[in-house]
């Protein structure tokens, strides 16, 4: 990766990091309801999913994607309006917070069962080859994203074999955050390393140090460049350790402090990294906070003029099919 | 011709796959010799080798492709082996499928067979109704044919439906249920329309799937023996319901028995009786009754399951008791 890639990196870094912390503050002052889900600390692997992907692929991204998502081309203002539930968000007020998505353009909206996309993933994929777009050696591919805790889920595993028996090109992105919501790794799984599972289930095994930018990158470069090249589904599993509660309701006391620790911040780490090599220097780096900050802010204000759904403008109706006798075959 | 239930459902999948390339079915065992467990898809595979898919004993991973496949423009069709098994899909169902339409404005056209239903034998797993656990979320349309010709127009309807479509299909049709068809002259009725399989004025029995059947039977018996005249109301559709037809017979008759070999507690039955009480109370002459399953899990012994399920005796009875309120 060139020098400007990983500057471009560093900045959906830094806007998913400003993004997250603007929504954390209207969280506390009670703008948003339910709660706020951020991906801090997860940024760089994240972001290096969503940069990898181009228009026609398909992505599915989790609770923590903010970063991915933004790269994949998600605007700035979707996730503001949905967080802020208004009328004018791609959810309508109707769904919330990370549950969102543009499927159109082939972001898929998560459900909160965790798993779930795997199939729903696999779906497009296999879509795409009946419809004999999936030839050559430069697939279109799909991409979701799980936790070490959805990895115990019983979808997981049916989505993932599943991808292995159609040999779809899946990326399935394992984030080992070292926390399922508050429980640690040794209650959710009991082998040694969750990317032993890609043997089991067939396909590739990828890791990569979650905090390293430049690794996440590298490495999912590889799977996303293999998958394309048709060899099948890749699991990547990037180690790192979530920054922040399971949402802005949970100050996360329970986490021990030897595992804060172990890891560090991929943000700063990256940061430090650009400026050792002289690719960034500290002014520059502060001038993309800044304009990342300004970035944000302009459609924050923007998104604050607009008005909450009003429930008489609803059609309360979940089916697009209103009546159901001018169905005809 | 006369063709079976399950010939109609089997000459509608491959109607449907011929006439729009967008169609494709996932399930398992169901393509090449084989043809599922039922032979449903039975020599599909001939004519529409790749479009005839095994998929792996992952019902909650067939069900999500299923999703994926509609959003990126095809119309999936899943079969389930038994309907039993739908309950591991009941997530991507309930939450994923009925609900995307809603939160995005994006449609899901797919439908999921279910072959539900009870034959002597198949126990607590193999013979549930799913149809009232289903119906409970906004977003599905859940249908269930009785006829020949049902089978053939709702199976291609629901396929060309733009929402998702649980189809549940009786088991004990497949092979019991013969009939005369030609689809170039058979009537189509239209898929949200409940359909009066027999006229008369004394008391209304409503009832879908394989019960309807039993319904006619009684009636004949009724009207034979005790010259009690009912109008016998074949839901099609349960959800939605067609409320015009169920209200109109209620106000004709004024007495109403509905019929189900579905559970009591929280079903379509209760869902049916809820319409009539509050939107048709001022046209009963006796309180609405409802025939249902035993509320217990499925018995294997043919004995105990024959005890289990609503039969001609019974519904008869129930009639009589609403006739002489």
């Amino acid at each position: 990766m060139n020098d400007v890639e990983r500057l471009a990196h560093l900045r959906w870094m830094i806007l998913a990091r400003v993004l997250d912390d603007r929504m954390s503050s209207f969280y506390k002052q009670g703008m948003i309801p339910g709660s706020v889900f951020t991906g801090r600390g997860q940024e760089a692997f994240s972001a290096a999913g969503g940069m990898l992907l181009r228009p026609g692929d398909v992505f599915a991204p989790m609770i923590r994607d903010l970063a991915g998502r933004l790269a994949f081309g998600e605007p700035i203002i979707d996730g503001i309006r949905t967080c802020l539930g208004k009328r004018t968000g791609p959810m309508r007020g109707r769904d919330g917070n990370i549950h969102r998505g543009l499927p159109a353009k082939g972001l898929l909206p998560m459900v909160s069962h965790l798993g779930a996309m795997v199939s729903v993933t696999c779906g497009v994929l296999l879509s795409r080859r009946l419809k004999g777009q999936a030839t050559g050696t430069d697939l279109a591919i799909g991409m979701t994203s799980i936790g070490d805790g959805g990895m115990a889920t019983g979808a997981l595993h049916e989505g993932l074999n599943l991808a292995a028996v159609e040999k779809l090109p899946l990326v399935m992105m394992v984030t080992n955050n070292q926390l399922s919501y508050s429980t640690l790794n040794d209650r959710s799984f009991a082998c040694k390393h969750l990317v032993d599972r890609a043997l089991g289930y067939g396909m590739r095994g990828h890791t990569c140090d979650g905090t390293d930018a430049d690794a996440c990158m590298a490495t999912m470069a590889d799977a996303v460049a293999r998958a394309r090249r048709g060899e099948g589904p890749q699991l990547v599993v990037a180690t790192l350790l979530r920054l922040a509660g399971h949402g802005g309701h949970d100050d996360a006391l329970y986490v021990p402090a030897d595992l804060k620790s172990r890891f560090g911040d991929c943000l700063p780490l990256s940061e430090r990294t650009l400026k050792v090599q002289g690719v960034a220097t500290e002014e520059s780096i502060r001038a993309l906070w800044d304009e990342v900050r300004q970035e944000v802010e302009v459609v924050v204000e923007q998104v604050l003029k607009e008005r909450a759904p009003d429930p008489d403008e609803e059609d309360w109706c979940a089916y697009s099919v209103r009546d159901l006798k001018k169905v005809r075959s | 011709m006369s063709i079976s239930y399950l010939e109609a459902l089997r000459m509608a999948l491959g109607d449907a796959m011929e006439a729009d390339p967008r169609v494709f079915v996932y399930g398992q065992d169901i393509a090449g010799e084989f043809g599922g467990a039922f032979k449903a898809t039975k020599g599909l595979s001939k004519r529409f080798p790749d479009r005839i898919i095994n998929s792996p004993i992952s019902e909650d991973a067939m069900t999500g492709m299923a999703l994926g496949a509609a959003l990126d423009g095809l119309r999936p069709v899943v079969e389930y082996q038994f309907a039993d098994f739908a309950s591991v899909a009941f997530n991507q169902l309930v939450n994923n499928i009925a609900a995307i339409y809603w939160r995005t404005g994006q449609n899901c056209p797919m439908v999921a067979r279910l072959p539900m239903g009870g034959t002597p034998g198949g126990g607590p797993f193999h013979c549930q109704m799913p149809e009232a656990w289903l119906s409970n979320h906004p977003g599905l349309v859940v249908v269930a044919p009785s006829t020949v010709s049902d089978a053939y127009f709702m199976l291609r309807d629901a396929i060309h439906c733009d929402d998702p479509v649980i189809y549940c299909e009786h088991k004990y049709l497949y092979y019991h249920l013969t009939a005369d068809f030609d689809k170039h002259r058979a009537e189509h009725l239209a898929l949200g329309e409940a359909a009066v399989r027999r006229t008369g004025s004394d008391c209304t029995l409503i009832s879908w799937s394989g019960m309807v059947h039993r319904c006619l039977k009684a009636a004949e018996v009724l009207a034979r023996d005790y010259e009690v005249e009912c109008q016998v109301v074949d839901l099609r559709c349960v959800r939605p319901l067609d409320t015009e037809t169920i209200l109109a017979s209620v106000a004709k008759t004024g007495r109403v028995v509905v019929v189900t070999e579905s559970w009591p507690f929280g079903g379509i039955a209760a869902e049916v009786l809820a319409l009539i009480t509050s939107e048709g109370f001022q046209h009963l002459d006796a309180p609405p009754k409802r025939l249902c399953a035993q509320d217990v899990p499925i018995p294997f012994s043919p004995d105990l399951y024959a005890a289990h399920t609503p039969d001609e005796m019974r519904i008869a009875e129930a009639v009589l008791d609403t006739m002489a309120f």
